[in-house]
């Protein structure tokens, strides 16, 4: 369904990069919708806000993933998996939701959204995407991309994630977000339009500042190494818990050939026959439970994946601090360089090595005109400079102050949800021991009767 | 449910003492304890009398049923056996216990060896003493067994562990393997003395009381290699004209040991596989359960959920553990056991068949040549005999072997289930 550009009244903008620091846009009011829309409290899919787009709860939901062919960029076929968005609003009064929007988009478009809000909000921990590829696979499942239950599974997935950011404070607010639930055609146009891509900073330039920032603040440092360090634990735990499954699975199916040679076997006995039969039966039985076992914990492990993708995302964010803070070094070390240059000049001391003073040493003296008119453009850098250094300042004290709130959001996201997670783990497995009670109890009574 | 001792009523007429049936001439031939009392001791057991006629038999044709020279003159039919320690004991009564226990390497220059040590307690008469301790190497076993073959061809002698496994092995002595054959003996020489014939067996006497150089020189006696060949050449002979005519019951017999064999073979199969499978999935986990804890150290509210995690995990590995030491001392063991048994039977059937056949081939020469005829009648006449004592005393521990193969597959598997059920709730709990 097609929408016309959104009503004037709705307060909705992209948060744009340079005005960080600006008063009246973007970050500050954010930050005051923010507080006002905590107020609010709504339940996850949706802030209850006057004068914004979430006016009544709404539902979304990724509901059904077809198989599409196309062309692609170089004119070549190809094959893809288009997922439908569906959107609904629920009145208060009545609880009926009413479908508002309804549109089919594709992974790479979801990667695009994504894209964007890390360029445009680098102070959230912007949720993630499930697996582009399937990984930590064991030996039944298909590392397939159009293997229906891993579509089944990204299907999820991505309904997870615009959940997750339509219940984000700030990014619900977002109106590329809100084009990409209600806007079919043309939405890539208008992303790139905001020219994103071109805001986004340089990975070299990130990597430079990682290696060369002198300061950074000590709880980013710790977050990150934290980050680094649940990236490398559910890692492996992923692994080991995908070879732990390929075995269980082995174990359960094999007894699955009791089942064909005991009933083969009953076929000669006379007294051991029925009980032989029965108990084949049961085996059967048992070597068949291991499927939906597995099933269950494949979601457990979905669970998992996404808080192994949050690591990365908390550490963009602790990248952009360094960035930050490393640009801000870089400012007030060449403002400094600057200051002393100009004093050199002024009181005619040369301390520092430069050209100037080679070749002035070499070729003489300057005139006084001369060595003015360099201290008045020195001067005006260094107001200029002043000026940025404060500014630069302010950003990131703002930067760490926002970037911090959302953490903060994090960590509590992180432990319920975890915590729920694990405590689910558990009552699989408390389940299954007790199937396993119950078919290995049938079995033994058929065995106590051969 | 057939008795274990019905067999020979397929013979005789079931009238009382003196009535016909049978080829044996009826008599009255001197059964210790003999008496009406007997009949009334087991359903299971038979008329008296009815022995007697076997009894008849058997002692006109001692020399063909036994070629064992020192055994002592005694009738070695399994039902007047049965009847026999029934008498003198309460039944059921065990009164000869063996253990097979410290294994022992021997090196010589030419070979290294293990012997066993076997401990044997018995009450009864015909031993010199209560208690006896030998030392055996595996190939006295072998040697005890192929006697036993001997003197019972068509009775079903319990299996021995093989001589080496081929595949997987790095050396013969290694530890798990030494236990493993020494429990496989233990458990041979007890079913040999709960067999109710083989108990009575004079070489299984000697086995298990002589010292070692009176073994030695026992051995030497008995029929030669030569004349062992002999045997071996004639009943290859025979077996190549193969059986004409096997009564019925065999041929069901035959049918059930093939089904049996082929799936008793798939159950081991699956049940090692199931045992390497637990092993995996065991080693797996033991890496599983670190994890967590190692997971719990960079987390501050998660941490108790963590280690509670880890802690299940490391109680399901314990409860693998158990129970993969439950498959291999008890399941694993038995089922194989039943593998040999199944290669046994198909022996123990071509021995009938061998049987049969010299009866055969006899038979047609007779019809056929009509020269001698009076010889060949006798040799007809004898031969048909052995063939029925044969074709009875398997049946007879035929019933009694699947009883007991019902019984242990039973135990086994119950067992195994059970082992299933307690490790479910150990991970529980």
């Amino acid at each position: 369904m097609e929408q016309a550009l959104p009503d004037p009244e709705r307060r909705l903008q992209p948060a744009t990069l340079e005005p960080l620091g600006h008063p009246d846009a973007g970050l500050e009011s954010a930050v005051g919708e923010e507080a006002e829309g905590a107020r609010d409290e709504g339940p996850g899919d949706g802030t209850m806000m006057e004068n914004n787009f979430w006016l009544k709860k709404i539902e979304i939901s990724v509901s059904e993933a077809e198989k599409r062919t196309g062309r692609n960029a170089m004119n070549m076929q190809e094959t893809y998996t288009a997922y439908l968005i569906e959107t609904r609003s629920v009145e208060h009064i009545d609880g009926q939701s009413v479908l508002t929007d309804s549109l089919w988009r594709r992974y790479s478009e979801f990667e695009l959204l994504r894209n964007y809000l890390l360029v445009y909000y680098p102070h959230i921990v912007v949720p993630p995407l499930p697996e582009k590829r399937a990984e930590f696979v064991w030996h039944k499942l298909s590392a397939d991309n159009m293997d229906p239950d891993f579509v089944e599974r990204r299907r999820i997935g991505l309904e997870n994630f615009l959940l997750r950011v339509a219940s984000h404070p700030i990014l619900c607010r977002d109106k590329i977000f809100y084009l990409f639930l209600t806007q079919e055609g043309n939405w890539k146009e208008t992303v790139n339009e905001t020219g994103f891509q071109l805001k986004a900073d340089s990975r070299l330039k990130a990597l430079n500042a990682t290696f060369r920032v002198k300061n950074p603040d000590k709880r980013f440092t710790e977050l990150k190494h934290y980050s680094d360090e649940l990236q490398s634990v559910i890692s492996h735990l992923l692994r080991v818990r995908a070879r732990v499954a390929d075995r269980l699975y082995g174990v359960y199916k094999v007894h699955g050939n009791y089942g064909r040679v005991f009933s083969e076997w009953s076929a000669i006995e006379k007294e051991m026959g029925d009980g032989l039969q029965s108990a084949g039966h049961h085996m059967d039985v048992y070597a068949s439970s291991i499927d939906d076992i597995l099933e269950d914990e494949e979601h457990y492990a979905d669970q998992l994946k996404e808080y192994l993708f949050y690591a990365e995302a908390l550490r963009a964010v602790c990248r952009k601090h360094e960035l930050m803070q490393y640009d801000l070094e870089m400012a007030a070390q060449d403002l400094a360089s600057k200051k002393q240059q100009c004093e050199e000049l002024a009181t005619g001391t040369v301390r520092t090595f430069s050209l100037k003073g080679m070749t002035t040493k070499l070729f003489g003296q300057e005139t006084p005109e001369q060595r003015e008119a360099r201290i008045k453009v020195l001067e005006e850098q260094i107001n200029e400079g002043e000026q940025q250094l404060k500014s630069k300042n302010q950003e990131g004290r703002e930067f760490v102050k926002n970037a911090w709130a959302d953490i903060e959001r994090f960590k509590e996201q992180k432990n319920h949800d975890l915590k729920e997670a694990l405590i689910s783990y558990a009552v699989m497995q408390i389940s299954m021991c007790k199937k396993g009670i119950q078919v290995w109890t049938n079995a033994k009574e058929c065995f106590s009767k051969m | 449910m057939e008795g274990e001792c019905r067999a020979p009523q397929a013979r005789s007429s079931g009238l009382p003492a003196g009535g016909g049936g049978g080829e044996s001439p009826g008599g009255d031939a001197p059964l210790p304890g003999s008496s009406g009392s007997s009949a009334l001791l087991q359903a299971e057991v038979l008329d008296l009398d009815e022995d007697e006629d076997d009894l008849e038999v058997f002692s006109k044709d001692a020399s063909l049923m036994d070629m064992n020279s020192f055994s002592p003159v005694m009738p070695t039919s399994p039902l007047s056996m049965i009847n026999q320690v029934k008498f003198e004991d309460e039944p059921d009564l065990k009164d000869l216990f063996i253990t097979v226990d410290e294994p022992e390497s021997h090196v010589t220059t030419i070979e290294t060896f293990i012997t066993y040590r076997i401990i044997t307690k018995t009450s009864r008469g015909e031993f010199d003493s209560s208690e006896f301790e030998v030392r055996r190497r595996y190939q006295d076993f072998l040697w005890l067994k192929e006697r036993l073959e001997e003197a019972h061809p068509t009775l079903i002698i319990p299996p021995l562990p093989e001589k080496f496994i081929v595949k997987g092995m790095v050396e013969r002595f290694n530890d798990d393997f030494i236990e493993t054959r020494r429990k496989a003996l233990h458990k041979f020489l007890n079913r040999i003395a709960d067999h109710p014939t083989l108990t009575f067996n004079e070489d299984f006497k000697v086995f298990l009381t002589a010292q070692a150089w009176e073994l030695s020189s026992h051995k030497k006696q008995g029929p030669g290699l030569l004349s062992r060949m002999g045997q071996t050449v004639r009943a290859v002979a025979l077996s190549m004209r193969g059986v004409k005519s096997r009564p019925e019951e065999f041929m069901e017999m035959n049918n059930f040991i093939e089904i049996f064999s082929q799936k008793i073979n798939l159950i081991d199969k699956i049940s090692q596989r199931i045992y390497k499978e637990e092993r995996e999935y065991f080693d797996e986990m033991k890496e599983y359960g670190p994890i967590h804890i190692l997971w719990s150290a960079s987390e501050e509210d998660l941490a108790d959920t963590l280690k509670g995690v880890a802690s299940c995990i490391d109680r399901c590995c314990k409860a693998t553990e158990k129970r993969m030491s439950g498959l291999s001392e008890a399941l694993l063991p038995v089922v194989h056991e039943y593998v040999l048994y199944s290669e046994m039977l198909m022996g123990v059937m071509k021995r009938r068949d061998q049987i049969q056949a010299e009866l055969d081939s006899k038979v047609e020469a007779l019809t056929s040549k009509k020269a001698d005829t009076d010889l060949l009648t006798e040799e007809i006449g004898k031969l048909e005999d052995k063939v029925e004592c044969a074709n009875n005393a398997l049946k007879a521990d035929w019933e009694r072997w699947k009883q007991n193969m019902q019984n242990d597959i039973k135990s086994a598997f119950t067992d195994m289930a059970e082992e299933n059920i307690h490790s479910y709730e150990q991970v529980l709990g």
